[in-house]
C-alpha cells in the first residue's frame, strides 16, 4: 500500500491514532507539565487510555451522533475525551472555558449535549448552576477530584471511574471499541465549533472528518512539517485554531503535543519545550514585544546599549538574511555576532529559539510587531482563516512576507472577489452547516459551495497576495463621502504599546472619532518610571501626562492617513480615554477579545455624543460585571481631547506606497 | 461549612490568665476546638486574640490555667513541642524568607518532616536524596493546590502582598499540620483576594481535615466560614458560640458588631 493509498484509509482521528500506535508506539504523543515535571504519554498509552475513556462513555450511554462537551484549559485528558468521543461516532463539542454560566447553556442546549467533560470545580459548579436550563445533560465527568469530594450528586462522575468502568466494559466486549472505530468514516461529523459571534448567538460550525483532515493534511505539506514538531497547546480549546494545530495536525503528522501547568505558566512553559512550531494571535506577539521593551528599560544601561544597537541593526538586515536576500559580509558578520550577543539570548528567553515556522492570525499585526520577530530571525508568517473552513484560507509562502497582506491561497482553495469587494472562497475544508441553522447556511454558504468571509478585501496587483481592509459590513462612509475602515484605523492605533484596545466611530457622522483603552503594564511602567502617582486604571486613563501621550500616538496615526488622499479624511479629529478596560465579561469583546464596535457605542452613548459635541468632559456611570458574576457600578469623568489633524499629503503617496 | 467536625476535641483551654507586667491581655479565658472544625476568635483590636495564638503555640506562657492537646495536658505549650505534634500557623504581619523563592520557603515548612543530617542533605545521596524528592513532591502538591505555579521560582519579597499571604499559607501546610493557626489572613486584601483565600481555608478543612483556628475582621467572611466563633474583649471571654448565636449576642453587637448583621 503506498502512502497516499494508505492516507485516505485513515480519515478518521481514531484510524490516524491505531496508525500512530503501529508506526511510532515509543514516540511521546502528548505531555502535560505537572507538579513541577513534565509528565508524558507515548502514542501506545495515549491510545490505551482514549480506549479506556471511550467504552466508559459508552457505558454512560454516548452513542453515534451524540455530542460530547468538553470544558476547560488545554488538557491530555480532555484531549482525549474529542479522540474518545470520535472513536464512538459521537460529535465532540469544546466549549470556551471562561464563558460564564449562561454563554454556556445556550450551548450546552443548542448543539443537544448529552455528555459533559469538565476540567474542575469551577467548571462542575457552572454544570450545576445551568442543570435546570439543559435538561439535555444527562452526566458530568470531571479531570480534578478537587474540592469535589463532598459532591454527591448521582449524575457527576470521576474520569479514572469513567475509565475503569470503559476498561471492565472492554474486557467483556473486546470487540467493541475495534468496530466502532472502524465503522467511522471521512464524511461522518468530526467535531462542532461554536463561533463566537460578533453579533447575536454563536452558531455551531459543523466539520466532517474530511474537512478537517484534509485541510490539516494541506497545511502540514505546505510547510513541511514533520513527526519531529514541538508544539505548545495554550489556546483555548474551543477555537479552531488549537483544534488544526494542537490536535489535528498532530494526529496527521504525529508530532507531541505540549499542554501547559497552568494558564498563567504557559510563558515559562513555553521556553521549557521551545516549541518548533508556533501559534499566536496578534496580542500574544504584542505582549511578548510589549514584556521585551519593558524589561530593557529597567535594565542596566550597558545592556540597554547592547541591545538598541543590535536591535537597529536587525531591524536593517534581519529580515533580508531571513528571507535569504544578499547582505554585505560585513552586516553579515554584524548580524552573526549580535545573534550571539542579543538575538539568540532574546528567542531563548521568548521560547522561540527553535521555532521553524510561526504563524499569525485572527488580527491584523503591527507592522513594527512583525518585523521585530522577523528581524530576530524567527520565520513568523500571517495567515488568513476561518472556523467555516477548518482555518487555512490564505498563508503566507517563504520568502514572500509582507506586513499588509495575507498571502497566497492555500492548498486547494479557490478565491474571488465579488461585485460588493467581499472575499468568497471554497475548499475541501468548507463546513458541512451550522447546527440546526438553515437560515445561516444559506446566507454563508451557497449551493456550489463557495463561503462568504464577511471581509472586504483585493488581490495585490504587484504580488497576487490577498489584503484584507476590513469587515465589508464594517467598511462605512463619513458624510463627506470618504472610505472610513474603522478596524484598519483600529489597528494602527493598537500598533502603539501604550494603546491595548481602540474603537473608532464615524460611519455616518461628520468626522472620526476613538476611544482609547491604554495598557495598564506599559502605560503604569511609564508612568513609574516619571514618577506619576496613580491609584488605579481610572486614575491613571485620566492623567493630564497620559492624555498626552496617547494624544502623540493618535496625532502619529492621523500624519499616517494624511498620506493616503482615500482615507486622509478619516482622521481622528476627537479621542478619549476610556474609564475602564473592555472586557468580555461585560459582552464589550467576543471570547477571542474582538471590539463588538456597535454593542460599545450603544453602551457608551453618553460618551460618543459628547465626542460630536464641543464638550470637553463626560461623566459617565457603568454597569460592571466581576469574575464572580456580580456586578457593579462604575462611575467616572472622562475627558475629551482634540487631534492635531493634518493636511492631504498626495506628494508622500507615491514614497509610501 | 463543614460536615467533618466531630465531638472529639484536638485542643483545650483552661482558665488562661496572661499578663505583661500590670497588662492583663488574658483573663481567665476557657474554650476548646473540635477535631475537623473552622474555629474563629474574633474581637475589637488588643482583644488579646493573636496573644491567645500565642499562648496555644507556646510562644507566649501564660501564669495561670492549663493547655490540652491531643489528650496532653500542660501549664503551657513550647513552641517546638507545639510543631512537632502538629500546630502550625501564618502571621499578622508576614514572616517569609523575602530574598528566596516560594518553592523554597515551602520547602522551609517541610524542615521538621526532614530526618537525614546536614551532612547527608550536603552529600545530596542516599537517603537525604530520597528524602528530598519526597518533600518536593508534597511541596509541589501545596504549590498546586494553592495555584501558585507561576511563581513557583520567583522570590516572595517581589510578589504583592496577596500572593504572599497565600505563599505563608503554603509554609503551613507544608508542615501537614493537624491545627492550623491563621492570624487575619485576609487583611488588606481586596475583595477577590478575600474570595480566593475563603476557598482555600474551606478546601484545606475538606480536602486534608485540617482543624482551623482563625483570627479575622471581616465578619461577613467568618460568619461564612465558621463552626464556632469565640468573642473576645479586653482579654475577657465576651462570648462563645455558632455564628447566629454571637450575631445575636447584646454584649457582642454592644461591643464588636455595632448593629446587627441582616441576614
Amino acid at each position: 500500500m503506498d502512502q497516499k493509498e494508505q492516507d485516505t484509509n485513515l480519515d478518521t482521528f481514531p484510524k490516524l491514532l491505531a496508525s500512530h500506535v503501529k508506526l511510532r508506539p515509543t514516540q511521546d504523543a502528548i505531555r502535560e507539565k505537572d507538579l513541577g515535571i513534565w509528565q508524558s504519554w507515548t502514542w501506545a498509552e495515549a491510545a490505551a487510555e482514549i480506549r479506556a475513556l471511550a467504552c466508559g462513555l459508552a457505558t454512560l450511554g454516548l452513542k453515534r451522533g451524540d455530542k460530547l462537551a468538553i470544558i476547560g484549559d488545554n488538557r491530555p485528558r480532555l484531549y482525549w475525551g474529542m479522540t474518545a468521543a470520535q472513536a464512538l461516532g459521537a460529535v465532540p463539542v469544546p466549549l470556551y472555558q471562561d464563558a460564564v454560566a449562561d454563554e454556556m447553556a445556550y450551548v450546552l442546549d443548542n448543539a443537544d449535549v448529552k455528555i459533559a467533560l469538565v476540567e474542575d470545580q469551577e467548571q462542575v459548579d457552572k454544570m450545576l448552576e445551568v442543570r435546570d436550563r439543559c435538561p439535555n445533560v444527562e452526566h458530568v465527568i470531571f479531570d480534578d477530584t478537587r474540592g469535589l469530594r463532598h459532591y454527591e450528586q448521582e449524575f457527576l462522575h470521576d474520569f479514572e471511574t469513567v475509565q475503569q468502568a470503559g476498561v471492565a466494559y472492554d474486557h467483556d466486549h473486546s470487540d467493541f471499541y475495534d468496530r466502532e472505530v472502524a465503522t467511522g468514516k471521512g464524511s461522518d461529523v468530526s467535531i462542532m465549533l461554536y463561533t463566537s459571534g460578533t453579533t447575536g448567538n454563536p452558531k455551531g460550525v459543523v466539520l466532517s472528518n474530511d474537512n478537517v483532515i484534509i485541510t490539516a493534511r494541506n497545511g502540514i505539506i505546505r510547510e513541511n512539517l514533520t513527526s519531529k514538531e514541538e508544539v505548545l497547546a495554550y489556546l483555548p480549546m474551543a477555537w479552531v485554531g488549537d483544534n488544526l494545530f494542537s490536535y489535528a495536525q498532530s494526529y496527521v503528522a504525529g508530532f507531541c503535543v505540549s499542554c501547559p501547568e497552568d494558564a498563567t505558566t504557559a510563558a515559562s512553559d513555553l521556553r521549557e519545550i521551545g516549541p518548533t512550531y508556533y501559534f499566536a494571535p496578534p496580542r500574544v506577539y504584542e505582549n511578548m514585544l510589549t514584556q521585551v521593551m519593558i524589561r530593557m528599560e529597567d535594565a542596566a544601561e550597558i545592556k540597554r546599549k547592547l541591545f538598541n544597537y543590535f536591535m537597529e541593526h536587525a531591524r536593517k538586515v534581519g529580515v533580508r538574511i531571513l528571507n535569504r536576500e544578499p547582505v554585505s559580509l560585513k552586516d553579515s558578520l554584524l548580524y552573526k555576532l549580535g545573534d550571539v550577543l542579543v538575538y539568540g539570548p532574546l528567542k531563548d528567553v521568548l521560547g522561540l529559539r527553535r521555532t521553524r515556522l510561526a504563524y499569525t492570525a485572527g488580527e491584523a499585526i503591527g507592522p513594527e510587531i512583525f518585523d521585530f520577530y522577523r528581524s530576530l530571525g524567527i520565520n513568523i508568517k500571517q495567515l488568513y482563516g476561518q472556523t467555516e473552513c477548518m482555518v487555512f484560507i490564505c498563508v503566507q509562502p517563504d520568502g514572500e512576507v509582507y506586513a499588509d497582506t495575507v498571502g497566497t491561497p492555500a492548498i486547494d482553495v479557490e478565491i474571488k472577489i465579488d461585485d460588493n469587494g467581499e472575499i468568497i472562497y471554497r475548499s475541501p475544508g468548507v463546513f458541512r452547516e451550522y447546527y440546526k441553522n438553515p437560515e445561516s447556511t444559506a446566507s454563508t454558504k451557497t449551493e456550489d459551495g463557495w463561503v462568504h468571509t464577511g471581509d472586504a478585501g483585493f488581490f495585490d496587483e504587484h504580488n497576487g497576495h490577498l489584503k484584507i481592509i476590513d469587515r465589508a459590513k464594517d467598511v462605512g462612509k463619513l458624510n463627506d463621502g470618504t472610505l472610513f475602515a474603522p478596524k484598519y484605523i483600529e489597528n494602527k492605533l493598537k500598533f502603539f504599546s501604550f494603546v491595548k484596545e481602540a474603537v473608532l466611530f464615524g460611519d455616518g457622522r461628520d468626522y472620526s472619532t476613538a476611544f482609547i483603552n491604554i495598557d495598564l503594564d506599559a502605560v503604569g511602567n511609564w508612568a513609574e518610571r516619571r514618577n506619576l502617582a496613580y491609584s488605579g486604571y481610572i486614575d491613571l486613563a485620566n492623567l493630564e501626562e497620559v492624555y498626552q501621550l496617547i494624544k502623540d500616538c493618535v496625532d502619529k496615526v492621523n500624519k499616517d492617513l494624511s498620506e493616503d488622499s482615500r482615507l486622509a479624511n478619516s482622521q481622528i479629529r476627537r479621542f478619549l480615554i476610556l474609564h475602564k478596560e473592555l472586557d468580555a465579561d461585560d459582552g464589550e469583546l467576543t471570547r477571542t477579545r474582538k471590539v463588538r464596535r456597535s454593542f460599545v457605542g450603544d453602551r457608551y452613548d453618553t460618551l460618543v455624543e459628547s465626542l460630536y459635541s464641543d464638550k470637553t468632559e463626560c461623566h459617565v456611570e457603568t454597569q460592571v460585571t466581576f469574575e464572580d458574576g456580580r456586578t457593579g457600578s462604575l462611575a467616572a469623568d472622562v475627558q475629551i481631547r482634540d487631534a492635531e489633524v493634518f493636511k492631504v499629503n498626495s506628494v508622500n503617496q507615491e514614497a509610501a506606497a | 461549612m463543614n460536615q467533618q467536625s466531630s465531638p472529639e476535641t484536638i485542643l483545650a483551654v483552661e482558665n488562661i490568665s496572661l499578663s505583661f507586667g500590670v497588662m492583663k491581655v488574658l483573663d481567665s479565658i476557657s474554650f476548646d476546638i473540635r477535631r475537623g472544625e473552622i474555629r474563629s476568635i474574633i474581637g475589637p483590636n488588643g482583644a488579646g486574640k493573636s496573644s491567645m495564638l500565642n499562648v496555644i503555640n507556646g510562644f507566649y506562657h501564660p501564669q495561670e490555667g492549663s493547655i490540652t492537646f491531643k489528650g496532653e495536658t500542660r501549664k503551657q505549650m513550647a513552641p517546638h513541642v507545639a510543631a512537632n505534634h502538629g500546630i502550625a500557623r501564618t502571621f499578622q504581619n508576614i514572616a517569609l524568607f523575602k530574598g528566596m523563592s516560594t518553592l523554597d520557603n515551602i520547602m522551609t515548612g517541610r524542615n521538621l518532616k526532614m530526618k537525614t543530617n546536614l551532612f547527608w542533605q550536603a552529600l545530596h545521596i542516599g537517603p537525604a536524596r530520597v528524602e528530598e524528592l519526597e518533600n518536593r513532591e508534597a511541596a509541589e502538591k501545596i504549590i498546586d493546590f494553592l495555584g501558585i505555579q507561576a511563581i513557583r521560582k520567583k522570590p516572595v519579597g517581589k510578589l504583592p502582598y496577596g500572593l504572599q499571604k497565600r505563599v505563608e499559607l503554603g509554609r503551613a501546610l507544608a508542615a501537614e499540620p493537624e491545627l492550623l493557626l491563621l492570624d487575619e489572613p485576609m487583611a488588606g486584601m481586596n475583595s477577590e483576594e478575600k474570595e480566593d483565600m475563603c476557598r482555600f481555608v474551606l478546601d484545606v478543612n475538606s480536602e486534608f481535615g485540617t482543624t482551623i483556628a482563625l483570627i479575622e475582621h471581616d465578619m461577613g467572611v467568618v460568619m461564612d466560614l465558621s463552626d464556632r466563633v469565640l468573642v473576645l474583649d479586653y482579654g475577657k471571654q465576651l462570648a462563645d458560640g455558632v455564628p447566629d448565636e454571637v450575631r445575636n449576642n447584646q454584649d457582642v453587637i454592644d461591643a464588636y458588631l455595632g448593629v446587627p448583621h441582616e441576614h
